[in-house]
């Protein structure tokens, strides 16, 4: 038994839900208690869908408990067959159905129904969302797609985009778009959009693009094995990666990889002056490791951030992450345990957060600024606005979304020129997040003792406090320290105070603070 | 108030009883209004991800502000053996309560796993009691969606504490159901200026001012969900005072009335104390019923709050009810709801897709339902007012008549701005 508050991800069968939704013509039923149909509404809130996803869920209770609910799992799926008359339907117990041991597959092939049935294996109490996802596709194409001679024109699939998948409608588009521009059709992208008809044509494509391993790579593999389509190994987040990405399809498809980079601006907004603020600030990146690994990338060589933690929640791709990290000289954080994320972040003290919305509420909690680059998210990162994460426009988009949340440039430059102004003193904050300009008297003869700005100032004081012991700031250096803004004073107190320490001081005047400024001056 | 509709009462009306699939949430959704009002209690489901992952998605933003709920996550080594899941869970509660000191009452929540592997957290909850008490009480009950629907939950929890309230000769008031606290100041408040003392609440909102109970004990129901809590206040010998529920102004003073009588509150003082409400009460909800009025209505089932509800509708705000669907119907607390329900069909129980066909045939003005079904109705063209908010949001009592009111005029009000019907 394991203590839990938060889960980054929901249990398997939400994952074939989340491929059954996204298809069409496909009809999923759920051997599952009355109350499991509570997942449907993350697909018609978060994600805002206008149909019910196709599930029916059996919904047994218990008095239905014992021989009755496996007649029961019967009248489902032949009532579920009669009133949708889908082109394929996918079987699946939930955890509870998992225990009592009815066999939907079983059950379901005894009803002869008139199409295809794919029964699933999701074994709920050792894997998770992202694998139920993973593997439900994988059943899909393995029942369904079949070896056939290729495409005249050279055209790929596009595997992994599901329902709920974070950006997953807007990355297909720009994808599709980028591969039309060199020449390259897509025969079929899928799960999302597709139908039981789509899977079966797949094997007339000459190669697999693998958008979203952690949902599609099962079935990229199997696609390799069985129908000899390679598939792309590089994720084109980002504008290395994606001109990456367009060697790789280039190779695949015997095509030019001289792609026009009409809309691209990233790259020179990166360079242009107001962006030499972003140099070295410190980045903790969490997230599921297809996203975490090439938001790691970005930060660090196209936007110049220094990458201070990477971590993924999804134990099956640590390797890659493990590697990843070693590239940046951290050890990568693996684990589904927010506590842990929230101490690493702590540990860290990072000036900007990029996660998921778990990470967002510890970022507020600890006064940090962050931006999503993951699932799972919240109904705000399904937007009504084009906002892919690939290929060119998604460069722009992540440039964007990453560099908001951060004081920029000239908004520092100005706190920094004006700091004991009346207008930009520590508690006004900036401009952009939220807080209500708090306008100091300008006659006020003297500075008040500021309350603490936020939460990790609290905490912040709270540690110093404890140093305090063994470590004295004099009242004129408490007092220096006050007129450095607040967003980076966390930092110059921690530094200070570990310079004072390493060298055995007890007492921290003006002099020591700037000896440690200049000490850790980068 | 209107009073012009025709009134028969669904007393003898036939109640049509299905089964099928439900589009319901099952009772461990009690767990995030019951949390809130029990301050110093922590709720913790012994369950599956799928448990954990349900309370995250209800819990919405809540779940990041440190609730005092949690999961304990069943794995494979626990379905291995039954002994070893006893001890893991003894180990994982002694850890949780050393973290948080500040914990006087602790449930044990039982899932639908928990139940199907007949995991015995009655008796986990005993010698936890042993090893924690006096500074811990340790409650056990089921929020499993195999036993219980949405409100239910909190059925199940206020029941299972009812054994351990103290016992008292004294004569008092038990007011049951867990109301949002601005409420129930305001329901204390009028009972207290009708001269009605002695009033304790089910839930306390702390451990230390839990209620006593005995055979001079009256308790009222503010919520129509709590049949077991009343069920087991009547085996401690306490009587219920019958009522309709505190919705609306005629729910309010029917309510209230039912206690004034009890308590044998002079008449003119009844009237001194709820005049002004009921004039204010009845001013709010007229803003709303210009929209409201003629509107036909639709209940899918959810929290058994919808009788009531429809009632409200129909009398103060002059809608037509078409079908009221509820989870379960218990007849004895709902009587004098029924009686005052204008004629309407009512259902009980669920087979979604056959009451979505019902319901696109009748093609109703505004259809109260869950978030599952909400969207794809709008996307179909029918008006709808998500049924969650109404447990989460104050809606009882006077002064929130009118709110209540604007819960269901306001998506009426929202289709006419955005269809350019009308300049808002």
């Amino acid at each position: 038994m394991k203590l839990t508050l938060w889960t980054y991800e929901g249990p398997p069968h939400v994952g074939a839900m989340r491929v059954a939704t996204g298809m069409k013509g496909v009809h999923f039923v759920l051997h599952a208690p009355q109350g499991d149909t509570y997942a449907d509404l993350l697909f018609t809130m978060i994600e805002r869908r206008n149909h019910r996803p196709p599930v029916t869920f059996t919904t047994f209770q218990a008095s239905d408990l014992g021989a009755d609910t496996a007649s029961l799992f019967k009248r489902s799926a032949q009532a579920a067959f009669d009133r949708f008359r889908p082109d394929a339907m996918i079987v699946g117990a939930s955890c509870t159905a998992e225990l009592i041991q009815d066999d939907p597959g079983g059950l379901a092939a005894t009803l002869g129904l008139p199409c295809p049935v794919v029964p699933l294996d999701l074994p709920s109490y050792s894997r998770k969302e992202n694998f139920g996802a993973d593997e439900t596709f994988l059943a899909l194409v393995r029942a369904l797609a079949r070896s056939m001679p290729r495409s005249e024109r050279v055209s790929c699939n596009l595997l992994g985009a599901t329902a709920l998948g974070f950006r997953h409608r807007d990355d297909v588009a720009e994808i599709a778009g980028l591969l039309e521009r060199m020449g390259i059709a897509v025969n079929v992208a899928a799960p999302l959009d597709a139908s039981p008809a789509d899977i079966a044509r797949m094997g007339q494509a000459h190669f697999n693009v693998l958008l979203y391993p952690e949902t599609g790579e099962g079935a990229a593999r199997w696609m390799e094995r069985n129908l000899g389509q390679p598939y792309t190994k590089t994720v084109p987040i980002g504008v290395g990666a994606t001109r990456d990405f367009i060697a790789e399809v280039a190779r695949l498809a015997s095509v030019s990889a001289d792609v026009p980079e009409t809309g691209l601006r990233q790259p020179w907004w990166s360079a242009s002056v107001d962006s030499t603020y972003l140099t070295g600030k410190r980045v903790f990146i969490f997230g599921d490791a297809t996203h975490a690994m090439a938001a790691a990338r970005v930060a660090a060589r196209e936007i110049g951030f220094e990458v201070v933690g990477l971590g993924c929640y999804n134990r099956e791709f640590a390797r890659p992450v493990r590697a990843a990290a070693k590239d940046y000289g951290i050890e990568a954080l693996i684990t589904d345990d927010y506590l842990e994320v929230e101490a690493a972040i702590a540990a860290a003290a990072p000036e900007l957060i990029l996660g998921t919305q778990m990470e967002r509420h510890i970022g507020k909690r600890l006064g940090i600024p962050c931006a999503v680059i993951s699932a799972p998210v919240h109904v705000q990162d399904f937007p009504a606005r084009y906002s892919p994460q690939m290929g060119f426009e998604g460069a722009n988009v992540l440039f964007d979304t990453w560099i908001h949340p951060l004081v920029m440039g000239l908004e520092e430059h100005l706190l920094t020129m004006f700091r004991e102004d009346f207008e930009f003193h520590d508690a006004a904050g900036p401009s952009h997040h939220g807080g209500k300009a708090d306008l100091r008297p300008v006659a006020e003869p003297h500075i008040p003792e500021p309350a603490p700005a936020n939460v990790m100032a609290a905490q912040m004081i709270e540690a110093a406090q404890a140093l305090a012991e063994a470590i004295r700031w004099l009242p004129d250096a408490e007092k220096e320290l006050r007129k450095i803004p607040f967003f980076v004073r966390a930092k110059a107190r921690r530094n200070t105070e570990k310079y004072a320490a390493d060298r055995g001081l007890t007492a921290i005047t003006i002099e020591t603070l700037y000896e440690a400024k200049a000490h850790y001056a980068r | 108030m209107s009073l012009d509709t025709p009134v028969k009462g669904c007393l003898h009306t036939p109640v049509l009883r299905e089964r099928g699939q439900r589009e319901v949430f099952c009772g461990l959704t009690g767990i995030i209004w019951l949390h809130r009002k029990m301050q110093d209690a922590f709720f913790l489901v012994v369950g599956s991800r799928t448990c954990a992952h349900l309370l995250q998605s209800a819990a919405g933003v809540m779940i990041f502000a440190e609730p005092r709920f949690g999961t304990a996550i069943l794995e494979e080594k626990d379905l291995a053996g039954l002994a070893d899941a006893h001890e893991e869970l003894e180990r994982e509660v002694a850890r949780l309560l050393s973290r948080r000191p500040d914990i006087r009452q602790l449930f044990l929540v039982g899932s639908c796993p928990s139940e199907v592997i007949k995991l015995d957290l009655g008796r986990t909850a005993e010698r936890l009691n042993q090893r924690h008490a006096p500074h811990v009480r340790v409650y056990n009950y089921s929020g499993s969606g195999i036993e219980t629907t949405f409100t239910q939950g909190e059925d199940a929890c206020l029941a299972a504490m009812v054994p351990g309230l103290a016992e008292t000769d004294a004569e008092n008031l038990l007011v049951v159901g867990a109301l949002p606290d601005v409420v129930e100041d305001q329901c204390l408040s009028l009972l207290h200026q009708m001269g009605v003392d002695q009033v304790q609440l089910l839930p306390a909102r702390r451990a230390a001012d839990a209620p006593k109970v005995g055979s001079r004990t009256r308790f009222i129901l503010t919520q129509p969900f709590l049949a077991d809590t009343a069920a087991a206040l009547e085996r401690r010998g306490a009587e219920r005072i019958a009522a309709p529920f505190p919705f609306g102004e005629e729910g309010t003073t029917a309510w209230l009335n039912a206690v004034a009588h009890a308590r044998g509150v002079h008449p003119e003082r009844f009237e001194k104390v709820t005049a002004a409400p009921r004039a204010r009460a009845r001013r709010a909800v007229a803003a709303h019923a210009e929209t409201l009025r003629g509107k036909s209505l639709f209940f899918f089932p959810d929290s058994q709050l919808e009788i009531p509800l429809a009632r409200f509708l129909a009398r103060e705000c002059g809608m037509r009810p078409l079908e009221v669907g509820t989870p379960y119907l218990h007849r004895a607390l709902m009587e004098p709801e029924l009686a005052l329900l204008p004629e309407t069909a009512l259902s009980e129980g669920q087979d979604v897709d056959l009451q979505l066909d019902r319901h696109a045939a009748l093609a109703p003005d505004l259809t109260v339902c869950g978030l599952g079904l909400a969207n794809p109705l709008e996307a179909a063209g029918h008006p709808t007012k998500w049924a969650i908010e109404l447990v989460f949001t104050p809606v009882h009592f006077y002064e929130q008549a009118g709110d209540l009111a604007g819960l269901f005029s306001r998506p009426l009000r929202r289709r006419a701005i955005l269809s350019g019907e009308v300049r808002p």
